[in-house]
């Protein structure tokens, strides 16, 4: 019966969509009811779910009722409840802010979301290649949908390159899954990974090629160094409310990455094969920190400096998903699911005080001029009071400063600290990435110190009508975070126990072909 | 078979490639076009190459001797999706060109 639970995530939104779509224009109302309704539905699905795997089972669905190795299964771990829980929380926080903003005739968005979040939950939820391409489809075009919604020029143009970018990077992950279909004959990954450590000598290189290009594909979407250009020009001219959406989006990339990685190149792949690509990602990874700190330093758009932040973000997974140990991938989750709250609400942020929508031009900030101590010239005391929903949004944006930065004393920290202690002594690519970290960090304090000054401080700032309904859903988003550093205990061991199940894929083998 | 098919693979996708980098958005369609074509003959011979193989629905042949079914299920997948998602970016296309007045990748021509 428990298992039914599975197809949940996938077939609410999906039904959600599709009743969307029938009630169309004219039944506004109800429409945003179902999808209010679905979003609760999955959060509640994934809490019973969770509730199902919180000691350690992992649960299958097997469709038809197939075997595994000819039938198509649905497979949920930890990992995967996390993801799905992490989603079903972005969806319902950024909701109020949603909702009032889309009533123009021709918004498809409601649909659109409902879509994306069916292709998010079957990514975190299919046991099997094929299945993860057909939903990574679903999800990639619901967000072309997305971030072209309402078009102007610039919107269409960065969308553009999003789609061009996108449609390669499938026609990689197919490359890729028919390399490894050709070698062992199975894509589903449990099989897959019983199948490796017996790839015979001759082949392996071959599987390892077909590995190595859908990785390439995954860290397309996860945005690695230098396959990530594309990734802040696009999500900076999505609206912000999708661009919020979108912060989980890059985290697909990383959450196959990590399951792939310890799955099938895990300590039990065979000496020819295990940890295969770690280095990869641990260099990749500490050069896209590098990119997204300089990137944000340069900055001149506050959506950039948002679209820069997930690239530090996906950055610090990546390298941690290379180095591997469980303390690390514990310390690692946990950041994840903080850094997408928190660039989810700053890309709100972003979109409320320096809206794209109605402006001609978007709001610049100065560009950084070490020598020109511009913002220190003329020392007037008097600064000019900010109105009560200024200050507010003041308010939030120190409270996502910090926690993008990772300084004491919220759970940006938190995260940080669990990710890096274990980075310590953990060999030479580890320390670098450690090193990249930290400094990194003190970056987004200068980038975020300049932009704070400048927009709150300086008086010069425009701030468009404040929009409650978005300011609510930044609101939910911070308060989240605020509400797991004080209950960072329970979560923390739900983390450590997910870092632990990863490590031992034996488990995961065994439920999914008995 | 096998040098016909990967050579069409090869210049498939090494046309699909160049076009894909040249800076009109017709080209860029086209390489995407190609590629994916390469990719979905690359998917169909994966599962091996014969001839006079049997397929799957024709009772009482050797299991050996079947067609593999799986890649041929698979590249009518990549085919339909690959074919939506143009649809997709043709529209896409079309209102670049539209609201920009120039069919360049990045909405305005680069030449000085």
């Amino acid at each position: 019966m428990n298992a039914h639970l599975l197809a949940g995530p996938i077939l609410l939104p999906l039904a959600a969509a599709a009743l969307q779509l029938l009630l169309g224009e004219r039944r506004r109302g109800a429409a945003s009811a179902l999808g209010v309704l679905s979003c609760v539905g999955l959060l509640g699905f994934a809490l019973a779910l969770l509730a199902a795997v919180g000691d350690g089972t992992t649960l299958v669905y097997r469709i038809g009722g197939w075997p595994a190795r000819f039938g198509i299964v649905l497979v949920a771990d930890r990992l995967s409840v996390l993801m799905l829980l992490l989603t079903a929380v972005l969806a319902l926080a950024l909701l109020p802010g949603v909702l009032g903003r889309w009533r123009r005739p021709g918004s498809a968005l409601q649909p659109l979301a409902q879509f994306l979040l069916m292709g998010l939950n079957g990514s975190f939820l299919t046991g099997d290649l094929f299945n993860l391409f057909v939903f990574f489809e679903v999800l990639l075009a619901a967000s072309y949908g997305l971030a072209l919604h309402r078009p102007g020029a610039q919107r269409i143009s960065a969308g553009l390159h999003y789609i061009a970018i996108n449609l390669l990077a499938s026609l990689l992950f197919l490359v890729g899954v028919s390399l490894i279909f050709g070698v062992t004959g199975t894509l589903n990954m449990a099989a897959l990974a019983q199948l490796v450590p017996q790839v015979p000598a001759n082949t392996r290189a071959l599987l390892h090629a077909g590995a190595a290009i859908l990785g390439v594909a995954f860290l397309v979407k996860a945005a690695m160094w230098p396959l990530g250009f594309w990734l802040p020009r696009s999500y900076a001219a999505a609206p912000p409310a999708v661009a919020a959406m979108f912060a989980v989006m890059t985290k697909v990339g990383v959450y196959v990455l990590l399951r792939l990685s310890l799955l099938l190149f895990g300590a039990g792949a065979g000496a020819a094969s295990a940890g295969f690509g770690g280095d990869w990602l641990l260099w990749g990874g500490a050069a896209t920190v590098a990119m997204g700190v300089v990137g944000m330093l340069g900055a001149r758009e506050l959506g950039r400096l948002a679209g820069y932040n997930v690239l530090v973000s996906s950055g610090s997974l990546l390298g941690a998903i290379g180095v591997g140990r469980p303390a690390v991938i514990a310390g690692a989750l946990a950041y994840l699911v903080v850094s997408t709250l928190a660039v989810a609400a700053f890309f709100l942020l972003a979109g409320l005080l320096a809206p794209r929508e109605d402006a001609e031009e978007v709001p610049l900030l100065e560009p950084y001029d070490p020598g020109g101590l511009a913002l220190y010239a003329d020392e007037d005391e008097s600064r000019p009071t900010l109105p009560a929903p200024v200050r507010l949004l003041a308010g939030g944006f120190l409270v996502a400063a910090l926690l993008l930065a990772g300084l004491p004393p919220l759970s940006g920290f938190l995260a940080k600290f669990a990710l890096l202690a274990p980075l310590a002594g953990a060999g030479t690519g580890a320390t670098v990435l450690f090193t990249l970290i930290v400094v990194g960090g003190l970056g987004t304090v200068i980038a975020m110190c300049r932009v704070g000054i400048q927009i709150f401080w300086e008086g010069e700032w425009v701030f468009p009508p404040i929009r409650t309904g978005a300011v609510t859903s930044v609101a939910i988003l911070l308060g989240l975070c605020l509400l797991l550093t004080v209950l960072a205990d329970a979560p923390m061991r739900y983390l450590q126990a997910t870092a632990a199940q990863l490590h031992a894929p034996a488990a995961y083998i065994r439920a999914v072909l008995p | 078979m096998e040098l016909v098919l990967a050579l069409a693979i090869g210049v498939l996708g090494g046309g699909g490639v160049w076009l894909l980098l040249r800076p009109r958005t017709f080209q860029v369609i086209m390489g995407l076009s190609l590629l994916s074509h390469a990719v979905n003959l690359f998917i169909f011979c994966v599962g091996g190459l014969r001839r006079g193989a049997d397929p799957v629905l024709r009772a009482g042949a050797a299991l050996a001797d079947y067609a593999d079914p799986l890649p041929q299920a698979l590249v009518l997948t990549a085919i339909v999706i690959g074919f939506a998602t143009t649809a997709l970016f043709l529209v896409v296309l079309l209102a670049s060109r539209g609201l920009t007045g120039s069919d360049h990748v990045d909405g305005k021509d680069g030449a000085p």
